[in-house]
């Protein structure tokens, strides 16, 4: 029986960037469908009556909800030859505590920068912060999980079309400050996957500031 | 095995949900352990140095290994020890398992703890609210013994380390009930099977202690 595979999702969602990436590594053929988040779909609603949130991924009329979820059930659920997570229970944990912690602070901070008034100086000391302990927990690996490319490097890789937005709101340049971070997400830049996932940072830009009314 | 070898310690609080039900899947697992007890809101040089990203209890030392984050170390501990799993094998469970952990640790705490005790539209607008999230998993334990089936498992561990001797404690402070029986007959009757369970009976903290705990968080909570 053929896998049918349906993603609810939004172009510019860094949460939603998660899933496809992880789909595309594992070469899953999917359907996706843009929500419009201000007209939500009734199958929306349904698979997600919990939050109401995209990514949804639909397996087989079954919904998993929550990006980092979603990558480790399609991790476990389409195994072949490239674990996006290690096998080894500690190793797994430490993955997913930078996955965690990538949940917790980078977009809470991130999302003050553009999304609140007044606090864009105060967000975005603190995302650069954020951003300084992520880029020593990298340090000189190819990828957060050394040379293979997984789940914290997927995790984090969909902020980085967001980074021109914080830059532009935060009065900041993430490049002069974490040039290391940089570099990584540009190596990551070149996998086909997050290439195909990854919109345009000018992209995502241009829709916050006319989101915002301000262009 | 190797990796099962070697001497556990874990740093938690006695009041904390979140070391108790670590000790909860350690007991259920006969995994014997070394308890260091944090005299929060102080927090040690020991936590500092073994957390010292959020710097919270509990952290979980396995060898030279340091685990922190109460979820990660339920899994670490089931991956390791495979004796009375608490986890489901199938992927598709195993992520519903997840996805009510971090809706119970997330919304729920707020809706349960945060939003009743500032009460910003008011405490009956604030219960209402929490009912709401509640409903969600008054559905999910419906027709089961236990969130995981005929025995316990993660999210039992999770919601049975913060709702019925945590979160019950600060409404029996606050003189509300949050999830009546009427309303709420299958949380309730979960609640009552968890109470039969050696390893969470063996974590439930004290009563009074936890009621005058959770008063006192509260306090300066609402200060913050």
């Amino acid at each position: 029986m053929a896998d049918e595979v349906i993603l609810l999702d939004l172009w510019a969602s860094m949460f939603g960037m998660r899933t496809r990436i992880a789909l595309a590594e594992k070469k899953v053929k999917y359907e996706y469908r843009e929500e419009d988040l201000e007209n939500k779909s009734s199958l929306l609603l349904e698979m997600n009556p919990v939050h109401k949130k995209i990514p949804v991924l639909i397996h087989n009329g079954k919904s998993v909800c929550e990006s980092l979820i979603q990558v480790e059930y399609i991790d476990e659920t389409w195994p072949g030859d490239n674990s996006l997570l290690p096998s080894d229970p500690y190793q797994r944990a430490h993955a997913r505590f930078w996955g965690d912690f990538i949940d917790k602070k980078v977009n809470v901070t991130a999302r003050r920068i553009w999304a609140t008034k007044g606090e864009e100086q105060e967000a975005s000391n603190e995302l650069i912060e954020i951003l300084k302990t992520l880029e020593a927990e990298l340090g000189d690996k190819h990828y957060f999980g050394g040379e293979t490319f997984g789940y914290v490097d997927i995790a984090l890789i969909g902020f980085y079309s967001w980074f021109g937005v914080y830059d532009k709101f935060g009065n900041i340049s993430i490049e002069s400050e974490c040039s290391k971070l940089i570099a990584w997400a540009k190596r990551c830049m070149q996998r086909e996957s997050v290439a195909k996932a990854l919109p345009e940072t000018e992209k995502v830009t241009t829709f916050i500031s006319q989101c915002l009314g301000l262009e | 095995m190797a990796e099962k070898e070697g001497k556990i310690k874990l740093l938690g609080c006695w009041a904390s949900p979140f070391s108790r039900r670590v000790e909860m899947a350690l007991k259920l697992k006969g995994i014997p352990y070394e308890y260091l007890e944090e005299a929060l809101p102080n927090k040690s040089p020991l936590l500092l140095e073994l957390n010292p990203i959020h710097k919270k209890v509990p952290v979980l030392v396995h060898n030279d290994k340091i685990l922190p984050e109460s979820h990660l170390i339920l899994e670490y501990i089931d991956q390791t020890w495979s004796n009375n799993p608490i986890l489901p094998q199938d992927p598709y469970e195993k992520a519903m398992a997840r996805f009510w952990a971090k809706f119970i640790d997330e919304q729920i705490l707020t809706v349960g703890f945060r939003s009743l005790v500032k009460a910003e539209k008011g405490r009956e607008v604030a219960i209402e609210e929490a009912r709401e999230k509640f409903a969600f998993l008054e559905k999910e334990v419906t027709g089961k013994d236990f969130f995981g089936g005929k025995t316990i498992g993660f999210v039992d561990m999770v919601a049975g380390s913060i709702i019925p001797f945590c979160l019950a404690r600060l409404w029996e402070g606050m003189i509300i009930d949050v999830i009546p029986e009427d309303e709420f007959p299958e949380l309730n009757r979960w609640i009552k099977n968890l109470k039969d369970i050696d390893c969470v009976r063996e974590c439930i903290p004290h009563r009074e202690k936890q009621i005058e705990h959770m008063m006192k968080v509260s306090e300066r909570y609402k200060l913050a």
